[in-house]
């Protein structure tokens, strides 16, 4: 952990006349959220590592538009777009990597009609194939043993059909994985997407994250594996209100892999 | 030999037919009050879908007790159709069975699976029947129903019921007098009865006069029932029976997380991201350009394939039971997003009949009279219900398309997203942040 991050930026590589091999789209949450900038940092210290050439665009990042366009601002969130396309096409990005599924599914899927087309794959992809060239080994460590259930984010799942690579991860650390009841094409949404994160939910009997977490906790793990920096903040409240903090945590699926090798 | 029944009948299925047209044609005539989309791309991929999930209904079986069921239902009717084309030559033309002597031993097995899939078909029934009334799944007591969508649930499976009995009633009958010995009037020997065997008894003892009269009276309500359930159709959520190819065939081929982008928008961000476009120029003048207005607040202004899906809606509240909004007590119902908009095209088709073919306007739209927005605002956007739909209807899009005509046309989203917006517009993020500290965490702790 002492050891500080390397963090090159796009304008930095070019000024050295470098490409990487990846750039890494950290998104608004894992740039400014405290619980999710611990999550970025887990996969950089991964990216560190293994050696991956890879570059943020740092403050040259804007917001995707998700939220905007969820909420129905297609304005903004074309504007947002247009802002972000004409950045990264003047780098000539052509792999980006991000640890965000909202990210991942607006750059990959609704970027390229707007002129911006690029190679856009989700961190626990990037992680997977990492281990299969050979480039990262992946142990259990801490984690040996434990009951880790995934919770599938919509815009990962669902959106992208995104369902084996971050369950093939968490089996890497040598630990029993659970499915709860609903998962995979049937799991339920946290309640932070089409832009639920930033209001409070409409009149009903439950929140919906309490629900998903009472889920996950059916299935009594001692920690609950997520991809989304969102779903992540929903299920950790789930965790409080249910009064399970010190029972159960909620990992990101990178911060596993780091903590498991003492990254 | 009076030709009175044969004229008749060519009568009954004139009529039958006509009205049925009629209908269909105010379908096809209210399903292109949509805007246009294109959906014509990719046939291979279309025909793909159209095969799996309409006709092998791929996706009902993710639940299985239903789905299974459901097939029974669907395939008893398709293969149980084959035989209605006999039905309709024996009556047009006064004969009996007149496939018999052509199929020889495949008409005996035809006739058989038809009674067997006859009596699945009315198990199949008596069990939804059950489930809707009897245990009281909820998604068949959820309020979208009230009123006559759940007496509409109900009509379907007692006219489903009705005309299988009929059938093997009918076949009962045929066998009995096939079975008189030296043979009556022309009921010749022909079929094979696994079913209605056991219903023939009841006859005995009943002149054959008598039988011969049932059976023409079994026949004559079977074919009548099936050509009223025909235009039965219009009025309820069983045209899925029709619609559900089309409506796979058309379904959105894109990842479900893919949401479009409207190209009216993508011109005016562009024009406003030219460095060389001069801001005070007049907008150039297109004769004809239609007044756009952004996202929907009505029928027209969803797209064609919007409006197949409401028509194609049987209401079986899949969509709603995988909601997390809905599970959670909120208002929001795909289901009922589906049924809104149906209601409100079939009500703007009704005003369009009654004004000589001009929708004259009625001071009501879908969103508001039908679709409140606190529905809208409780959706996720998680694709749950899109996911789940047996036949690919996307209330997901009609709900996005309408938050967009509330963010966009009236600037009423609620105030904490427009919140998160300012900050996206002035910062770069949904939180205030400055952009320039986007960078801050690789050197914190």
């Amino acid at each position: 952990m002492s050891e500080s991050l390397v963090v090159p930026t796009m304008a930095e590589m070019l000024a050295e006349g470098k490409q990487p091999e990846v750039l890494f789209w950290v998104g608004c949450a894992g740039s400014f959220d405290d619980r999710a900038k611990k999550i970025t940092k887990a996969f950089v210290r991964i990216l560190n590592r293994t050696n991956v050439s890879f570059a943020v665009l740092g403050t040259e990042e804007s917001c995707t538009g998700d939220p905007a366009k969820r909420a129905g601002n297609e304005f903004l969130f074309q504007m947002q777009a247009m802002m972000n396309i004409e950045v990264l096409n003047a780098y000539e990005a052509k792999k980006i990597v991000t640890a965000c599924p909202h990210c991942f599914n607006t750059l990959k899927n609704e970027y390229p009609e707007l002129g911006g087309q690029y190679d856009v794959i989700h961190h626990t992809e990037f992680l997977k194939s990492l281990i299969d060239d050979g480039r990262l080994t992946v142990e259990g460590g801490q984690f040996k043993g434990k009951r880790i259930t995934f919770h599938d984010p919509c815009y990962l799942g669902r959106a992208n059909k995104v369902y084996e690579a971050p369950r093939d991860l968490i089996q890497k650390l040598d630990v029993e994985l659970v499915e709860m009841k609903r998962s995979k094409a049937n799991g339920l949404c946290c309640g932070a997407g089409g832009a639920q994160m930033f209001k409070d939910a409409e009149p009903g009997n439950k929140e919906i994250n309490v629900e998903r977490t009472e889920d996950a906790l059916e299935t009594k793990p001692d920690i609950i594996a997520a991809g989304c920096p969102f779903c992540n903040t929903m299920l950790t409240d789930g965790i409080k209100h249910q009064e399970k903090e010190g029972q159960v945590k909620v990992m990101d699926i990178a911060e596993l892999i780091a903590n498991a090798q003492d990254l | 030999m009076s030709y009175l029944d044969n004229i008749l009948f060519a009568i009954l299925l004139i009529v039958g037919f006509g009205f049925f047209a009629s209908s269909v044609k105010k379908i096809i005539r209210n399903i292109n009050l949509g805007v246009d989309v294109n959906r014509k791309d990719n046939s291979k991929a279309r025909w793909k879908n159209m095969a799996l999930i309409a006709l092998g209904q791929s996706k009902m079986v993710r639940r299985p007790v239903a789905g299974i069921l459901h097939i029974f239902v669907y395939v008893g009717f398709v293969i149980i159709n084959i035989e209605l084309l006999e039905i309709i030559i024996d009556g047009l033309f006064g004969t009996h069975r007149v496939f018999a002597p052509y199929l020889g031993v495949v008409y005996d097995v035809l006739i058989a699976s038809f009674e067997i899939l006859a009596i699945l078909v009315i198990f199949a029934v008596i069990v939804f029947w059950i489930r809707r009334n009897v245990i009281r799944l909820k998604r068949f007591i959820n309020p979208d129903l009230n009123g006559f969508p759940k007496s509409d649930a109900n009509y379907i499976l007692y006219f489903e019921t009705v005309l299988m009995l009929l059938f093997l009633l009918m076949n009962a009958s045929d066998l009995h007098l096939q079975n008189v010995p030296g043979g009556f009037s022309h009921f010749h020997k022909a079929g094979s009865f696994p079913i209605s065997q056991f219903i023939a008894p009841m006859f005995n003892g009943m002149s054959n006069e008598l039988v011969a009269l049932l059976f023409e009276v079994f026949w004559w309500v079977h074919i009548a029932g099936i050509l009223v359930f025909m235009n039965y159709l219009y009025f309820s959520k069983h045209l899925h029976i029709l619609l559900a190819f089309p409506n796979t065939y058309f379904a959105n081929l894109n990842p479900e997380g893919q949401f479009d982008n409207l190209e009216s928008v993508t011109k005016e961000v562009k024009l406003m991201m030219d460095p060389n476009a001069d801001p005070f120029a007049a907008a150039p003048v297109d004769e004809n350009a239609v007044s756009s207005k952004f996202g929907a607040s009505d029928v027209q202004d969803l797209n064609w394939v919007q409006l197949l899906n409401a028509y194609t809606c049987t209401e079986c509240g899949r969509c709603t039971s995988s909601c997390p909004a809905n599970q959670t007590g909120k208002k929001l119902s795909p289901r009922k997003i589906m049924m809104d908009t149906r209601d409100r095209l079939t009500e703007v088709g009704k005003n369009i009949d009654a004004n000589k073919g001009v929708f004259v306007p009625d001071n009501k739209t879908l969103l508001n009279d039908y679709i409140t927005p606190e529905e809208l605002w409780a959706c996720t956007s998680c694709n749950a219900c899109v996911e789940e739909c047996p036949v690919n209807i996307s209330p997901l899009s009609i709900i996005m398309d309408m938050r967009r005509y509330l963010v966009m046309e009236q600037s009423a989203a609620p105030m904490s997203l427009n919140a998160m917006m300012t900050n996206i517009e002035n910062n770069g993020a949904p939180w205030q942040y400055n952009q320039q500290d986007r960078l801050n965490w690789k050197n914190e702790n």
